[in-house]
Formats: structure tokens, sequence, C-alpha cells
């Protein structure tokens, strides 16, 4: 058993009910401090409402989240302001400002974190969209770029600010193998050069394989399956082999 | 009290006003705590000052005019064509300057931030603000807010001088008024506590607006076709409010600022 110091984040007991279905039925889960953790999960299973848990964006009906042991469940807005300057996270559709440029949108968490020096700002931004491969796109609109692009200008703006741990809610959903590989390696090189913790909501198994230290399965509200990618690979519960392999049990 | 409570339509009012009130006590807030983003007042300041410059001397022009000349059909068949200034002037500051400025605000501005904000409410920008650790009220509402409070009132001013102008040009060029006799009847009883009153209406018709509007836009739901609701429902709600909040507050403004009563 792992001491709380070892995890970023803590999750105990968490509920979540809309218009009368429970999403989350007690999830338990750790997320220890510098790895990677991918949440599996059906479509629609509730990945994402617990992604946004943790960064205060969606308050539990019950349970507790701590954030580097930090209770962050019964914080309103304004308290939470400070946790979210150690969290970036990456929406599924990049939620871009539309009527900011490129440029403007990767410096945004900069300047309204304080930063006035023009200078800094154009060389943390130059940085940040190399990492992502996306240089010399910095004066276009959000509106003209494709999905990919979006999603790798969205990754930037979550990592300019060097948060030490970082969201992504399906960060490969939607994109071609190439820009979906530079997506996961880019994930890699940030854990194993600035030891960001990530947690990774996906159902990409090609995904799962290249970044994950830990998975976790989620499946009807609750964690289904808990431990290290060799661990997930070696069950043999029907449940899982039916999810890494794609198998649907409908019949034809 | 259960019984009112058991009409959703009553529920959903008392909502909508409970809403609409922690949005403008958070507002207020922010603005008193000192957390204007002072670009971003500017930019709104362009856009909803300078942007509604046109349609408000417009509406203020047309409105004079057409005032104008029905008050003169009536008031000339009793020998009253002199009567026409104060009558009109009085009018324009107390009641249509404010009003009609409120509502072409609310058409144009109400519903463009309500459609702005809802845009990014459905495409998840204002989760991606609250994620960076930017409160949405500060960043969205409160430079909308300080702008609106800065350019209603001159907007209102502009639109009274502008229907003022047209009012005495058609007086006096095609009704045939006596120059003369309209600017001195109407100097005589148009008060400063005319025009006092009518800054007073635009300051408290801009903080209907603008609540209303962006209330409208961070409530957005259902994609596109949320948008599109709130919107209307944004242009909707300001408008009737601010024909409704205008009879009261000529009743208690009347109190501070008594009407009549000639200058000479």
């Amino acid at each position: 058993m792992k001491s709380s110091s070892d995890n970023l984040i803590e999750v105990r007991d968490l509920r979540q009910t809309f218009a009368g279905q429970e999403i989350l039925r007690g999830v338990n889960l750790d997320i220890a401090r510098g790895k990677t953790l991918v949440l599996l999960g059906q479509s629609g299973g509730g990945k994402s409402v617990f992604l946004r848990h943790l960064i205060g964006l969606i308050r539990p009906l019950s349970g507790s989240i701590r954030i580097d042991g930090e209770e962050i469940a019964h914080l309103d807005e304004r308290e939470l302001e400070p946790v979210r300057r150690k969290i970036g996270m990456l929406f599924q559709d990049g939620a871009l400002f539309d009527s900011l440029t490129v440029y403007e949108n990767v410096a945004f968490p900069l300047r309204e974190r304080g930063e006035r020096n023009e200078k800094v700002i154009r060389d943390k931004v130059a940085h940040a969209l190399e990492l992502v491969s996306l240089q010399g796109q910095e004066g276009k609109m959000p509106v003209n770029l494709s999905g990919g692009m979006r999603k790798r200008a969205s990754l930037a703006r979550a990592i300019i600010s060097e948060p030490s741990c970082i969201l992504y809610d399906e960060p490969t959903a939607g994109l071609d193998p190439i820009v979906s590989d530079t997506i996961n390696r880019l994930i890699r090189r940030l854990q194993s050069q600035l030891h960001v913790t990530s947690i990774v909501v996906t159902h990409d198994m090609v995904s799962t394989n290249h970044i994950a230290d830990h998975v976790a399965l989620l499946r009807e509200g609750r964690i289904h399956f808990s431990g290290a990618l060799a661990e997930l690979h070696a069950s043999t519960d029907p449940v899982i082999r039916d999810f890494i392999e794609g198998r649907s049990r409908e019949i034809d | 009290m259960k019984f009112p409570y058991s009409f959703p339509l009553t529920r959903a009012f008392a909502l909508y006003l409970g809403q609409a009130a922690l949005l403008a006590g958070e507002t207020f807030a922010s603005i008193l705590a000192g957390r204007i983003r002072w670009r971003l007042v500017l930019n709104q300041v362009v856009e909803i000052g300078f942007g509604s410059q046109a349609v408000v001397i417009i509406t203020g022009i047309f409105t004079g005019a057409v005032f104008t000349a029905q008050i003169f059909f009536q008031f000339n068949a009793l020998n009253m064509a002199t009567a026409v200034g104060p009558v009109v002037s009085i009018a324009l500051c107390r009641e249509l300057g404010p009003v009609l400025t409120g509502l072409m605000v609310a058409g144009r501005v109400g519903a463009a931030m309500s459609a702005e904000i809802g845009t990014m409410k459905v495409t998840e920008q204002i989760d991606a603000l609250r994620a960076l650790a930017v409160n949405p009220v500060d960043y969205l509402v409160v430079p909308r807010a300080v702008a609106m409070m800065i350019s209603m009132p001159l907007l209102v001013g502009e639109c009274i001088f502008f229907a003022l102008t047209a009012s005495y040009f058609v007086a006096t060029n095609i009704l045939n008024v006596n120059s003369v006799f309209y600017l001195h009847h109407m100097w005589s009883y148009t008060h400063g506590k005319d025009m006092v009153m009518a800054l007073t209406k635009g300051f408290v018709f801009a903080i209907i607006v603008v609540i209303v509007g962006c209330q409208q836009g961070l409530t957005t739901r259902n994609g596109a076709v949320g948008v599109g609701r709130s919107t209307t429902d944004a242009v909707v709600i300001s408008s009737l409010s601010i024909l409704m909040i205008n009879f009261f507050l000529t009743m208690a403004l009347n109190i501070i600022f008594p009407a009549g009563g000639a200058r000479y």
C-alpha cells in the first residue's frame, strides 16, 4: 500500500447523478505522482464526467477528491483557482477561444497569471507550439484549423504554464494515426522530462499501450479494474477481454 | 405558501430571478473588488458604444420627427403649436429616449452577448476558462457590465440630442412652428433633472440588458438550438423588463425629480 504522499490525486466514493441517472456510483481511485493513468471505459460511461470532477468543473454529489492532499469537493469557484493553476486540461474538441488567434490562445494562461513581458510570452508560446508541432500557425483563428490542429493548439495552451498534472479528455479521438502518435509521444515526453502526472480518458487501446503506466476501467459507474498495463493484458476477466479486443456481446 | 410553487412557470420564474440576482451580485462584488480587465472593458465600449451609434441615432431622429409631427397635428388644432417643443423634449428625456435606447441596445447588444457567451458555453470555452483558473464572471460579465454602464447613459444622451434636433427641424422647417417660440418654450420647461432622470434610467437599463444577456448565455444548453433560444429569450426578457421596470422607475424617480414647472 502506497503512502498518500505518493498519490497526487485520491478519489473516494465519488458519486454523481444527472437527471435521475446515476453516472458515478462510488468511484475509488488513486493517481500516483508523476505517472500516467489511462481511464478506459465505454462511450457515455462517465469517464469525462469523472475527469471534470478532478478540476472542479463538476461538483460531486458525494465523496471525496483530494488533490495534493487538499480536499476540493466542497471548494467554491474562487477557492478552486489555486488548485486549477496546478492542473492543465485538454478538452475533447479543444475548446480554444474562437475570438483569439492560436498565439493569443496559447499565451492566454501566461497573461492571466500576470506575465507582461512580451518577449517571455513569445518565447514560451513558440516553445509550446514547437512541442506540439504547430510552428507557423500562430496567426490563424481556431475556425481555420483542422480538428487535429485544434487539439494540438489546445494541448499547447494546457502545458504552457507547466502544470504538475494534465487531464486529457479523449486526446486522440478523431485524429489520424500519425497525429495520434505525435500526441502519445508528447504525453510520454511530458512525463519523462517534466514528471507531469497525466490522467488520460480514452477508449483507444493503441494509445493506452503507448502511454499508460497504470490503467483503470470504468464500468457502470464504478472502477471495474485498476492495475498496471501488463496486468490489464494478462487479465482473463471477460469484460476486460472484450474491451481490449473490441468485442461486442450483441448478437448479429 | 406551497401553492404558487406548484405551477412550473412560477418555479421557473423564481429560479430565473434567483439566478439573475446571484449573477448581478457576483458581478458587482467583482467590480467593487477591482477585478476589472480594462483592456476588455475598452473593447466592449467600442463594441457596445460605437457599434450602437447608428441604431441609436436613427432611432432618435425618426422618433423625434414622428413624435413632433403627431403632437403638432393634435396641438395645432388647439392653437398650441408652440407647446410642441416642451412636450417632445420632456417626453424624450423622461421616457422615450431611455426606453427606446434600452430596447434598441437590448436587441443589438443583449442578443450579441447572449449568443457569444452561449456559444462559448456549448463549445466548452467557458469550462476552458474555469479550467485555466479564470472566473467567467470576471472575464466575460464584468467587462460587459462596466462597458454598458459607461456607454448606455451616453447613448441615451445621444439619442435625445438627435431626437430633439430632428424635432426642431421638423417643427420649424416642415410644420412652420416659430423657431424662437419653439426653443424658448422647450428651454423653459426642460430641466436638468429631466436629463438626470434619462441618464439614471439608461444606467439601470444597462444593468438589466447585461445581466439578462449574460445570464441567458451562461445557462445555455443543447447546442445551436439552445444558443438560438437563449438569444431570443435575452431580447424578449430584457425588453419586457425594461418596459416594466421603467414604470416603477418613473414613479420612484418622479419623487426625487418631480416633473413640471416652467423655468421662467
